[in-house]
């Protein structure tokens, strides 16, 4: 028989502590999908996609259902487009379109995917494949989309960089009506992973087998509660009750992923162990940084406490999971979490210590509006700022950021559900155009030469 | 296929009478019981062999939920795995 307390400690986190898997997503290959003509490639796309997660939504359910946990979101992720669309780059946009359509058939909230890797180099289509991101993320209400410009091994391709920071106001500009929501949809990324589970990054990496059951887990409030409960406790103590906690969210994500790719007949692929926010209170990663004894995240002292979560988080899941992948660690999206939003609002929290806060977490800049007149080079600027602690450091960075359009400093962009509200923050005004203009590639670090 | 099924909420009388009632009608065989009152609180924690009942799991956890609100408690179904996955090295 089950101990009482661990029994009811399960309940509780569930109950009080939005203890949730916070998604599972099914990895699609569509390398089988090249056809002829975009129009015949569109239609197998939808088929396939269509088929392989025809019975996400339920299973999910029903999973739910019988182990009590819920499972918010259910996703699907395909290769990178860029790739299915070499044959027909400019027509690119009826793949989109077929993904969007895909989901909406489906009854998901997101598919990812959309993608490129320029990490390197960037051929002809892949340009031509980039030049559609803007209108596509307009014209679709569900398809994410990510460009990965950098790597440990490759360096940092900065004719990317400097394309994506017009690409991104591009997508503001086209989707002005909604405070520039296309950029939620899009991330840049460095060292991006392939097996990622989480929006808008997703996409299913070329070196995955055919369909794969990626979960991704969450539970900053079990976190925090977990923390509470040992108040006054120095920090080794904190690391391992936080580890510990770690370790027991895992397992039910693992639990969940396992038993999900075999009802779905895909392969179990990794469970993802991010604490991944909600705007919802009690569910904010600022505020276990908070209980670890800060006044406000953002102020001095958040990076350490943010290494050390993270870290902790890590070793927990590591742990608890024979399959540990992703991104896995604390994720620190502005909007989404209610005690960044505060905190930016207050002004405690700015571009320049989140910054310093994605050397030791992992993800980057995420969710971020800024003003609506930011130059593109200046979006480029933080972008290239981000690959390069990604490329120095061995670790994933992204970059998901709104130049909201006719809004400033002060003002704030809401995109209501889980994408929250954003406070805009400033920006530096000093030009960063020469440096972007250069372009050409940032050599891969010495330390990337193992071999 | 063994479920654990927990009662929480304020004491009163018939609780658990209520909820084995339901369970026999739907073919559930109770293994195991443990309660205890914790600050006026029920707090009931049933291990079921579920193999013969006559509802899928999924379905049984629906119906516990609404007996639960029915009755003013908060009861709930979960397949056993959970907990070991969550508290067993």
């Amino acid at each position: 028989m089950f101990n009482s307390n661990e029994v009811l400690e399960t309940i509780n986190m569930v109950e009080r502590e939005h203890l949730d898997i916070r998604t599972v997503t099914m990895g699609v290959s569509l390398l089988p999908c090249i056809g002829a003509t975009a129009e015949k490639t569109a239609q197998i796309v939808y088929d396939t996609v269509c088929k392989k997660a025809e019975n996400l939504v339920k299973v999910t359910r029903d999973l739910s259902r019988e182990y009590g946990i819920p499972i918010v979101n259910k996703r699907v992720s395909v290769t990178p487009a860029a790739f299915v669309c070499a044959p027909f780059p400019e027509k690119s946009a009826l793949i989109g379109k077929a993904l969007d359509d895909a989901a909406k058939s489906l009854g998901i909230d997101f598919i990812g995917g959309y993608s490129a890797l320029v990490h390197k180099g960037m051929a002809d289509y892949e340009r031509k494949f980039i030049a559609t991101i803007p209108e596509v993320l307009a014209s679709t209400d569900r398809l994410c989309s990510s460009v990965n410009v950098g790597s440990s091994k490759s360096g940092i391709n900065m004719d990317a960089v400097g394309l994506l920071g017009k690409i991104i106001k591009q997508t503001a500009q086209l989707t002005k009506d909604k405070g520039g929501f296309g950029c939620a949809k899009f991330v840049v990324f460095c060292n991006a992973v392939e097996d990622n589970p989480f929006m808008a990054g997703a996409f299913h990496g070329v070196g995955e087998s055919d369909t794969v059951i990626n979960v991704g887990v969450s539970g900053p409030g079990v976190v925090q509660h977990a923390i509470e409960g040992v108040r006054g406790a120095d920090l080794s103590e904190l690391a391992e009750t936080i580890k510990r906690t770690a370790f027991k969210i895992t397992r039910a994500g693992q639990l969940i992923a396992r038993e999900a790719a075999k009802r779905l007949n895909a392969e179990f692929g990794i469970v993802d162990l991010s604490l991944a926010p909600t705007p919802a209170r009690g569910d904010s990663v600022a505020a276990i940084l908070e209980e670890m004894g800060l006044g406000s995240v953002g102020t001095h002292g958040t990076t350490a406490c943010l290494a050390m979560l993270n870290d902790a988080v890590k070793k927990g899941g590591v742990m608890a999971s024979s399959r540990v992948g992703g991104l896995s660690g604390a994720f620190i999206p502005v909007s989404e979490d209610i005690g960044m939003i505060e905190a930016a609002e207050r002004g405690t929290l700015n571009i320049d210590k989140l910054e310093a806060m994605t050397a030791v977490c992992s993800v980057g800049l995420d969710m971020i509006a800024v003003p609506g007149d930011t130059p593109a080079s200046t979006l480029s600027a933080i972008i290239a700022d981000e690959a390069a602690i990604g490329m120095i450091n061995n670790k994933t960075t992204a970059v998901r950021i709104i130049p909201a359009p006719d809004k400033k400093v002060g003002d704030e962009v809401n995109f209501g559900g889980l994408l929250g509200r954003a406070p805009v923050m400033p920006v530096h005004g000093e030009s960063s155009e020469k440096f972007i203009a250069r372009g050409g590639l940032i050599p891969a670090p010495i330390h990337s030469n193992k071999n | 296929m063994k479920a654990v099924l927990t009662v929480v909420g304020k004491d009163r009388t018939g609780i658990i009478a209520q909820v084995s009632e339901f369970l026999a009608s739907r073919e559930v065989n109770i293994l195991d019981i443990s309660q205890t009152i914790m600050q006026e609180y029920f707090a009931m924690i049933m291990l079921v062999d579920i193999s013969s009942a006559t509802v899928a799991l999924a379905e049984l956890s629906d119906e516990c939920v609404a007996l639960g609100e029915k009755i003013g408690m908060s009861i709930h179904v979960q397949h056993e795995e959970i907990f070991n996955a969550m508290h067993k090295i």
